[in-house]
């Protein structure tokens, strides 16, 4: 049997977060009652004209450079004609031969620990162009209701190379293209209300031919996981198929996540013959190099940047980096908290953020933004950690304090609630000898040889302290009185 | 009244001879007269003229007016006119009711000017002859068996007819000149960028251009310092200061008024393809311009030959794209029946439009599909470049270049219908001045066998002022834009 090698390519439209539309001043948020966020512009009333929206192409320029890709000087709108009822124009603005920004690369990882490893994933190009409406085909009687709310809105498409080789890469491009347009603030990356959006143009191949095979394009994955169940099925049915002896298709398909297969909507013979011409409408978009230096130098640290910084500066693990650096939000918290708690709790502040508090998080299904607990009260938390004040167990109850808001720092909470850890080592001497002399049977099981023993005297040393006690002191205390 | 020139009854407003419901009232009893014989307005709505023109006096009682305020003006059906029927001479927007102003509407009413009505056209301006509207042909005033010339032959006629004092046109091809030229009227097409084309129903947007029919250079003057503006909501739009184009007219009239200007006569102007008559009538016209002290250099426009196949790719496929948005869907006209979607677009759009933008919108479709895109479109806009790079070398050489509007007078009605191609023709002249977008302008220039004919006037960029000043020294020496046809009083 052929060992085949997947190959993936990833055309991802971003909504980009500008408060009017890409061509008119009506508004862009998401929700509204239908049709009420359209002007004459976005219903293509006879005479109307597009005017360009100057944030859109600053969202443009802002991604070009997060991606090191080359921002055109001059690029071009074209129109892509063809009707349906949600575009009104009979045709959707769009940048066909010259896109406004050529090339750039993503970087992803995959793998955890020290298996991490990082690939490059070229991009080809990254187009502005307009969203069409939405057609309703529910509560009509038959008929279809179209909502306009959504023409014009501002989109960028940014098509990669076909250089992913698996699901899983390609899942992992998709999360890190949807961190960076987060990051760089062009994006909501909301997945569910479509603002973050991918087709994925998948084919396989014998390993070792030079030629793509056929492929085919799977159309708006608006989650993860659809697109890695989307494309395992998919790349299963291409190589099911080539070895009955079939052959592929191009052909466009959509994925059904009740049944988790994809299927052909339209083959390459009904594809549209789109006439794309530059608009008349709209001169060509010349970018001012002055410009884009200007947005440079406004630019954020972008996430590669950062996560060597971490590495460097906090010793930190590339893995632990990496975490730490899936959005702009989870950085600055970091950074914020590690400001609080000192350098020296990199690692431990590493851990509390990216695994205490992601888990509390993910508990409440909140996001970093709306997290009870402030960077600075984490910090504190940590803070006292790093000074023995109290253990890391305690540490949890704290912060679930913190949490629920019973106090406003870790110390305020620790002081009220007496959780200091208890390190007088007099005290827990005494503490010591009470339990031996309340556990006989424990101490003979250990003098019998059974380490398990020693463990269990530990348990209920820190037991009887609430677990205020020093665990190594209280270690080091039981060995010294067994010994 | 009726015959007066627009600044000469800017003035009778002025004075109080007359008031602008009076003014108003006058030129809406002669539509009511004269329409029908001649169908120039597709809409009049007295009620609202009326109450425009009422603001208007109320507005000079103030002390508010401006130049225009009160003055009643045509308004080429093509601009979307708010709480106005605006139907582009189509049955497709037969129903359509604009809820919104053009810009050029827009200036027109912040000046205080009345809408007199809207003005017949070709449908969706694709035409010279205004037989291809849905309203059906307008008639010469000149002869009534004859087509005005279009596409904005109803604004023509209008204006020819004394049922308005003057009129807006647009013009992607010639639809200002040629129903100017063929109507004995003035008719400026600016340079492309100089007036908004907001709220101007597309035909071919890199083409269309609007602009002012009159009877003198001196009121399309007028007009024009109204209509042309930067306007942000046109992208292609020019953002320049404001200028008035009146200010050349008002200079004392020396003996010779034009010494020392340079006119281009193009070899490809004056040779087959021109009536005899309309040729001697133009060669009369240059006689009497070097009678005003001007030259005239013998040029070459060696491409010009190629502008009518070249304007007939790059104009249907813009209008193809641009006419997509008439599908039934929002508004305009939608087929009482049919299965499915795609049945309603077919059958919606089978129904609204007629032949003639059908065969452009064909032709458009063709030229932009797949394969034939480099050869059509491409070709056709490498031959714009080489046509306008012709105008800029000419323009190294003279002032200003002369030559015919049309090869023709009015022709019959029905006489081209049927011969696309011979109708193409009729725009030879005026086409490559849209193609290079320059500023072009028609003039009467005579009579032959009772049929006006037109001297074009074509200007380097941003000439608009001079083209005004040249067309309105020869009106200040000869009569013929004071002649009106005979039996609309």
């Amino acid at each position: 049997m052929k060992q085949w090698e997947i190959v993936i390519g990833i055309e991802t439209h971003a909504q980009l977060s500008t408060q009017s539309k890409i061509f008119s001043g009506s508004s862009t948020a998401f929700g509204a009652e239908p049709n009420v966020q359209a002007n004459a512009v976005d219903i293509a009333l006879p005479g109307v004209l597009p005017v360009l929206n100057k944030s859109v192409v600053e969202c443009a320029i802002r991604f070009g450079l997060a991606v090191n890709g080359e921002v055109a000087e001059k690029s071009v709108f074209a129109r892509k004609n063809y009707f349906y009822p949600d575009l009104p124009k009979g045709y959707q603005i769009s940048q066909y031969e010259h896109p406004v920004v050529v090339g750039g690369k993503m970087t992803i990882q995959m793998g955890q620990g020290d298996s991490l490893t990082e690939k490059t994933i070229n991009l080809t190009r990254a187009h502005l162009e307009e969203d069409a409406g939405k057609s309703l085909h529910e509560d009509f009687h038959g008929k279809t209701g179209i909502d306009l709310n959504r023409a014009g809105t501002p989109l960028l498409e940014i098509v990669s190379e076909p250089d992913m080789r698996s699901s899983a890469e390609a899942v992992a491009y998709a999360k890190a293209l949807h961190a960076l347009v987060r990051w760089i603030g062009i994006c909501d990356g909301n997945m569910q209300e479509g603002s973050f959006r991918c087709d994925a143009n998948v084919s396989v191949r014998p390993f070792g031919q030079k030629e793509f095979g056929t492929r085919r394009e799977i159309k708006n994955l608006n989650s993860f996981r659809f697109m890695q169940q989307a494309i395992d099925f998919e790349v299963q049915w291409q190589i099911a198929t080539i070895e009955d002896g079939g052959r592929i298709e191009q052909a466009t398909v959509l994925f059904d996540p009740d049944s988790g297969e994809t299927r052909a909507m339209r083959s390459k013979e009904d594809a549209h013959d789109y006439r794309y011409f530059p608009d008349p409408d709209l001169l060509p978009l010349i970018i001012d190099r002055q410009w884009v230096e200007r947005i440079r130098a406004g630019m954020p640290e972008l996430p590669a940047a950062k996560r060597e910084r971490f590495v460097r500066d906090y010793a930190l693990s590339a893995y632990d980096a990496t975490a730490l650096t899936a959005s702009l939000e989870i950085a600055d918290y970091y950074e914020a908290a590690l400001a609080v708690a000192g350098n020296a709790s990199a690692k431990p502040c590493a851990n509390w953020v990216s695994v205490e508090l992601a888990a509390r998080l993910n508990k409440d299904g909140k996001d970093i933004s709306a997290a009870p607990v402030a960077a600075a009260q984490l910090g504190g938390l940590v803070a006292r950690i790093a000074d023995s004040t109290i253990s890391n167990n305690i540490a949890r109850k704290v912060f679930e304090g913190l949490w629920n808001g019973e106090g406003s720092t870790a110390d305020e909470i620790i002081e009220k609630q007496g959780l200091k850890q208890i390190t007088d080592s007099g005290a827990i001497e005494a503490l010591i000898d009470g339990v031996l002399a309340a556990n006989a049977s424990m101490v003979a099981e250990f003098r019998a040889g059974k380490e398990k023993a020693f463990n269990a005297l530990v348990g209920q040393a820190m037991k009887a302290t609430k677990g205020k006690a020093n665990p190594q002191q209280v270690n080091d205390l039981l060995r010294k009185k067994l010994g | 009244m009726i015959s007066r020139s627009v600044s000469a009854l800017v003035q009778a407003l002025a004075e109080r001879e007359i008031s602008s419901v009076e003014l108003t009232q006058l030129y809406l009893d002669r539509i009511a007269r004269h329409n029908l014989a001649l169908n120039a307005f597709v809409t009049v709505d007295p009620e609202k003229s009326l109450a425009q023109a009422k603001r208007a006096d109320e507005r000079r009682a103030a002390g508010q007016a401006t130049p225009l305020t009160g003055i009643p003006l045509a308004q080429k059906d093509i601009f979307c006119t708010q709480g106005w029927l605006t139907t582009c001479g189509s049955k497709m927007l037969g129903n359509f009711v604009s809820p919104y102003d053009a810009t050029v509407i827009e200036h027109f009413n912040a000046t205080g000017a009345v809408i007199l009505g809207k003005t017949n056209m070709d449908e969706f301006a694709m035409g010279s002859s205004n037989e291809t509207s849905h309203f059906g042909a307008v008639k010469n005033p000149w002869d009534t068996a004859r087509v005005p010339g279009g596409s904005s032959g109803g604004s023509a006629a209008a204006v020819a007819a004394l049922l308005a004092p003057a009129a807006t046109g647009t013009d992607t091809g010639g639809s200002i000149r040629q129903p100017a030229s063929m109507c004995n009227l003035t008719g400026l097409k600016p340079t492309y960028g100089v007036v908004s084309r907001y709220g101007m129903i597309a035909y071919a947007s890199s083409l269309d251009q609007g602009g002012p029919i009159a009877r003198s250079a001196e009121d399309c003057a007028l007009l024009l310092n109204t209509m042309a503006g930067f306007d942000e909501r046109d992208s292609t739009s020019l953002e320049r200061s404001r200028e008035d184009y009146s200010r050349e007219l008002s200079a004392r009239t020396p003996e010779k008024p034009l010494a020392g200007l340079k006119i281009g006569l193009p070899g490809e102007f004056f040779g087959e393809g021109c009536a005899p008559e309309v040729m001697q009538l133009v060669a009369e016209a240059i006689v009497e311009y070097r009678k005003l002290g001007a030259e005239t250099v013998d040029i070459s426009l060696p491409n010009m030959k190629l502008s009518v196949p070249a304007y007939y790719v790059i104009a249907p496929a813009e209008a193809s794209s641009n006419l997509s948005r008439f599908d039934g869907v929002r508004y305009g006209y939608r087929a009482p029946e049919y299965d499915d979607l795609d049945d309603m677009y077919a059958r919606s759009r089978a129904q609204g439009f007629g032949a003639e933008v059908k065969r452009r919108i064909l032709i458009g479709t063709y030229v932009l599909s797949h394969g034939y895109y480099d050869a059509y479109y491409l070709q056709a806009q490498r031959i714009r470049r080489l046509i306008a790079n012709d105008f800029i070398a000419a323009f190294k050489q003279c002032d200003v270049i002369m030559g015919p509007t049309s090869p023709s007078t009015a022709f019959r009605i029905g006489e081209k219908a049927s011969d696309p191609v011979q109708m193409y023709l009729s725009d030879i002249y005026t086409i490559a001045v849209n193609l290079a977008g320059l500023p072009g302008l028609s003039l009467p220039c005579g009579f032959a066998s009772g049929l006006p004919a037109g001297l074009q006037l074509i200007g380097d960029y941003f000439s608009e002022a001079r083209l005004l000043n040249v067309a309105h020294r020869y009106q200040q020496v000869t009569d013929w834009h004071q002649q009106y046809p005979a039996g609309f009083d």
